[in-house]
């Protein structure tokens, strides 16, 4: 079995809205793959169309070679986390986890003793142990996240669905949660798929992030690739800020007005373009052929970094710059830029 | 507010007007309607003396409309939680033409007269009525669970306490479906999304996971439906019959005590009435709010 | 970059949609039909019931039955009844929510159980009460007397034992919606310097005007039907002190069946006036009045 989950072409439309509109991914096993988009852009809808939860209107999903058109929710043994974790609040933690086990018809259905073995073995996993007897609403949001999981794990899950598992979280909680589902999934090895729209998120947890817009899949690849190599505009613009300029490719060179900003060009295609540029792109430089000439309108902090806005003449919006820690420039000051990096998109 | 937790106060300061006024109007009108008169009825019932109070209370007619205007009320809450359930459920869950008809028209009771209910009712159930007349021939013996009420069904239904736990259904019904409904409308989908991933059938879903969240607001609308019943008046006494000791409810007793001006023996079976219901309803109340500490409103 | 992260939770997915949910249509069916033959047993049959006796002999029997002189003189007592109890219990309802929506204090919830009491109180006790007061073996009976008042078997009792049913009604409706709308509007109006009288007929009033058309709607419903407490207090003289409920039981006991239906009718009219204001209110402004669902 080389591939843990096939999704071919599935197109799915909710009334008049059209939630997928052609969506291709393969999930390798024990992979850790993000689905991360915009809200509305078709990434839960297609979570819960692997799940079985929702019914595409064209095109399959396989799990293995196993077509699930026919498969009962059981039989697909799908470990879900819903957003809001769905814990049952009349069951305490034990019987919520041990809910899928019993679920199970008599003959497949572990002994009590086995099934008391497993809820602590599984508490132990979320590092809960002990909690057996706690009811949902005497724990907090990041217990009942792990409560949530433990019992998604409890059924041996083919595949492991999350649907925005930290988005319910506060920021603090959402870092610490992050960084233990990466180690739990390191451990335990299951083929995990999440939604998400924090792109910080999803390039940080997961193996390969496919980036969603308005019900297409955009880009698979991992977090470098697709920082680096946004296939897309609407990729570069959702990860993370950029600054965007209109240029003219001319052989291997792209013309701001009449100026040269970026060489070495590689695709010779010419013609109009847009060059979108990220702030830590950016250099101060004294004088180099390809540099584009501004002027510090404002200085601000960033976090660890400082930040330049630059107004250029012959464009609107002010350049963000990330400034280097030995770089003071003073507002009102005349600077020349060079682009270190950028990503050129042919003008549409 | 910084000194609020030393400084007995009774009350929060606010910039807005009128708290006298408007707390004067609702204390005096509460007072004057409904707190006196009410103490005047425990009052009267006390002034009776022990001996009175006691062979009053232990009267075999007082007895016995006490526990059919219990019993009765119990089976009519009992029989409204299971339709008004299926009926909320549908309502909230199934699209079918006529929904939002039916919706409204379950308020019903609420808005129509007792006593234009219990003449109806009567007519319809008594022998040569429209339901009467189809139930005469279908004669059987019917025990009610968990009391000793039973009584061979001799295809009457009118005039006998058949024909009073009748009434109560009619009355007791929205209490249950308007208390059910809001709850259900409010349940999360994907608890029950949750319990199908982890592989329990759909009534392993409903049984274990939907119907233990809305048993609080079951039972509320229950208890409500039951204690309406239990005073319930108009639109019984059209249909029970009231036969004494056998189809006479405990207010038509009050009644009946006040038109023979045997005025502390009245009071003495309303006050009775009162002290069990109050009993039950905070009862009732008790088991919820110890639910509702353990599960949360997660 | 989006520490403001919120939980996305999407508007475009209709949830029902979910395969997960729902049961398999014989159920459907089987539930649905169990409701409808409940519905048409308990509630459709006995109000058809109503208009049918009440036709039964024809329109001119009919109209002889409601245009008799003691058939108009119900009529108008249950009228003047309500026209006193409902604005009554319209003015205590509002000083009772504006008390409890819009301060805290002390012993609040033991006052809001009260108001609520009477409906846990059976019909005849809250007639009872009254008799027990103001009737002639009564705490204040010989005093009455002495002073040639009456209050109990005449009007001033039938408006007291009205009151006493209907007193929740339009405190129950008020009192949750003008808790959700919070004092801002109120202290708003007050520091651009509108007098406390203006603040309250031109912010307050106007904004919980559905919840207190909804509640005066159940008062008066209540007010024009009730049975019970009316009963023990009325001494059903007939002319004088007999509401339409209870000429209806009276009709009814003297074997005039259809007479009485024809009296019952038009407080079947009035109910079912009072039910399509009610769900026209709550279609239009459920929002603000479904917090107040529950009676």
């Amino acid at each position: 079995m080389s591939v843990a989950v096939t999704i071919e072409t599935i197109e799915k439309r909710f009334e008049n809205f059209p939630a997928l509109r052609g969506v291709s991914l393969d999930i390798q096993p024990g992979e850790l793959v993000a689905l991360l988009g915009p809200s509305g852009s078709g990434k839960t809808t297609l979570l819960r169309l692997i799940a079985g939860l929702e019914e595409a209107d064209r095109g399959r999903v396989l799990f293995g070679e196993t077509d699930t058109r026919d498969l009962s929710l059981r039989d697909r043994r799908i470990g879900f986390v819903f957003q809001q974790y769905a814990l049952f609040k009349t069951m305490n933690v034990a019987e919520n986890i041990a809910f899928g086990l019993k679920s199970r018809p008599r003959h497949e259905r572990p002994s009590n003793e086995e099934i008391r073995k497993r809820v602590r073995g599984l508490l132990e996993l979320v590092q809960l142990p002990g909690l057996e007897k706690r009811y949902p609403s005497q724990l907090s949001g990041g217990q009942r996240q792990r409560v949530a999981l433990a019992r998604a794990l409890a059924i041996e899950p083919r595949v492991l669905l999350l649907d925005e598992p930290f988005g319910a979280l506060d920021a603090k909680v959402r870092k610490d949660l992050r960084a233990w589902l990466r180690e739990l999934h390191g451990r335990t090895g299951h083929t995990t798929v999440f939604v998400t729209h924090d792109q910080e998120e999803a390039l940080e947890l997961a193996d390969r992030v496919a980036i969603l817009n308005e019900g297409r899949i955009e880009q698979v690849g991992s977090a470098d690739d697709v920082y680096d190599h946004p296939a897309t505009p609407f990729i570069c613009e959702f990860l993370g800020e950029v600054n965007k300029l209109p240029v003219k490719v001319v052989g291997s060179q792209a013309f701001f007005g009449d100026r040269p900003v970026l060489g070495g060009l590689s695709q010779n295609q010419g013609g109009p373009a847009s060059l979108y540029v990220r702030p830590q792109h950016l250099r101060i430089v004294d004088e180099t052929p390809l540099a584009l000439p501004g002027t510090v309108e404002h200085l601000r902090r960033n976090g660890p970094l400082r930040r330049a806005e630059v107004a250029v003449e012959g464009l609107k919006k002010r350049l963000e710059v990330d400034l280097a820690s030995q770089v003071a420039p003073a507002i009102g000051e005349r600077i020349r830029l060079r682009i270190t990096h950028g990503n050129l998109f042919a003008a549409a | 507010m910084t000194a609020a937790t030393t400084t007995f106060r009774w009350r929060e300061p606010s910039i807005l007007p009128g708290f006298g006024l408007a707390l004067g109007i609702t204390v005096t009108a509460l007072s004057l309607i409904v707190l006196i008169p009410l103490a005047a009825l425990f009052l009267k019932a006390a002034s009776a003396g022990p001996a009175d109070i006691w062979a009053v209370a232990t009267s075999p007619r007082t007895l016995a409309a006490l526990k059919l205007s219990f019993t009765a009320a119990l089976f009519a809450a009992l029989v409204n939680a299971v339709f008004g359930l299926i009926l909320a459920w549908v309502l909230v869950r199934y699209e079918f033409p006529g929904r939002r008809l039916i919706d409204a028209a379950v308020d019903l009771p609420f808005a129509l007269p007792t006593a234009v209910a219990g003449i109806s009712l009567a007519a319809i159930y008594a022998p040569n009525g429209w339901v009467g007349s189809l139930l005469a021939p279908l004669a059987f013996k019917i025990a009610i669970p968990f009391t000793d009420l039973s009584f061979g069904f001799d295809g009457k239904v009118a005039y006998t306490p058949l024909g009073v736990m009748v009434a109560l259904i009619f009355i007791g019904l929205p209490f249950v479906v308007r208390t059910v409904q809001p709850v259900l409308e409010e349940l999360q989908s994907d608890v029950e999304e949750a319990a199908a991933l982890l592989g329990a059938s759909r009534s392993r879903t409903i049984f274990r996971v939907v119907l233990p969240q809305i048993l609080p607001a079951l039972m509320t609308g229950s208890i409500l439906a039951f204690a309406r019943a239990v005073g319930e008046y108009g639109s019984v006494i059209f249909i029970a019959g009231n036969v004494p000791m056998v189809s006479e409810i405990a207010p038509l007793l009050i009644v009946i005590r006040l038109e023979q001006f045997d005025y502390a023996g009245a009071a003495v079976v309303a006050t009775m009435m009162l002290l069990i219901s109050f009993t039950l309803i905070l009862g009732g109340n008790l088991i919820q709010a110890r639910a509702r500490r353990r599960f949360g409103d997660v | 970059m989006s520490d403001a992260a919120l939980p996305s939770v999407s508007t475009t997915q209709p949830r029902n949609t979910s395969r997960a949910r729902g049961e398999s249509p014989v159920v459907q069916i089987v539930l649905i039909a169990i409701s409808l033959a409940f519905l048409l047993l308990f509630l459709l049959l006995p109000l058809v019931t109503v208009f049918v006796e009440a036709a039964a002999k024809g329109w001119e029997a009919y109209r002889a039955a409601i245009t008799e002189p003691d058939a108009l003189a119900a009529i108008r007592l249950t009228l003047l009844v309500a026209a006193i109890a409902v604005p009554f219990n319209v003015v205590v309802g509002i000083a009772a929510a504006w008390a409890i929506a819009k301060f805290e204090f002390r012993g609040k919830d033991l006052l809001i159980s009260l108001i609520d009491l009477p409906f846990s109180v059976s019909p005849v006790i809250s007639g009872l009460v009254f008799v027990l007061l103001f009737g002639a073996q009564g705490y204040f009976g010989p005093w009455l007397q002495a002073n040639d008042l009456k209050i109990v078997f005449a009007l001033p009792g039938l408006i007291l034992a009205t009151v006493f049913v209907t007193f929740p009604f339009v405190a129950r409706e008020l009192i949750p919606h003008m808790q959700s709308l919070g004092s801002a509007d109120e202290e708003a109006a007050l520091t651009l310097g509108a007098s406390p009288w203006r603040v309250f007929f031109c912010v307050t009033l106007p904004n919980v005007k559905w919840s207190l058309f909804y509640g005066v709607l159940l008062c008066n419903a209540r007010a024009m039907g009730e049975f019970g407490a009316v009963a023990v207090v009325s001494g059903k003289i007939r002319g004088l002190t007999n509401t339409m409920p209870l000429h209806i039981e009276i009709l009814y006991n003297e074997y005039m069946g259809a007479a009485a239906f024809a009296v019952a009718s038009l407080l079947a009219g009035l109910a079912l006036v009072t039910l399509v204001f009610k769900t026209l209110l709550e279609w239009h402004y459920g929002d603000v009045i479904a917090a107040s669902r529950r009676h």
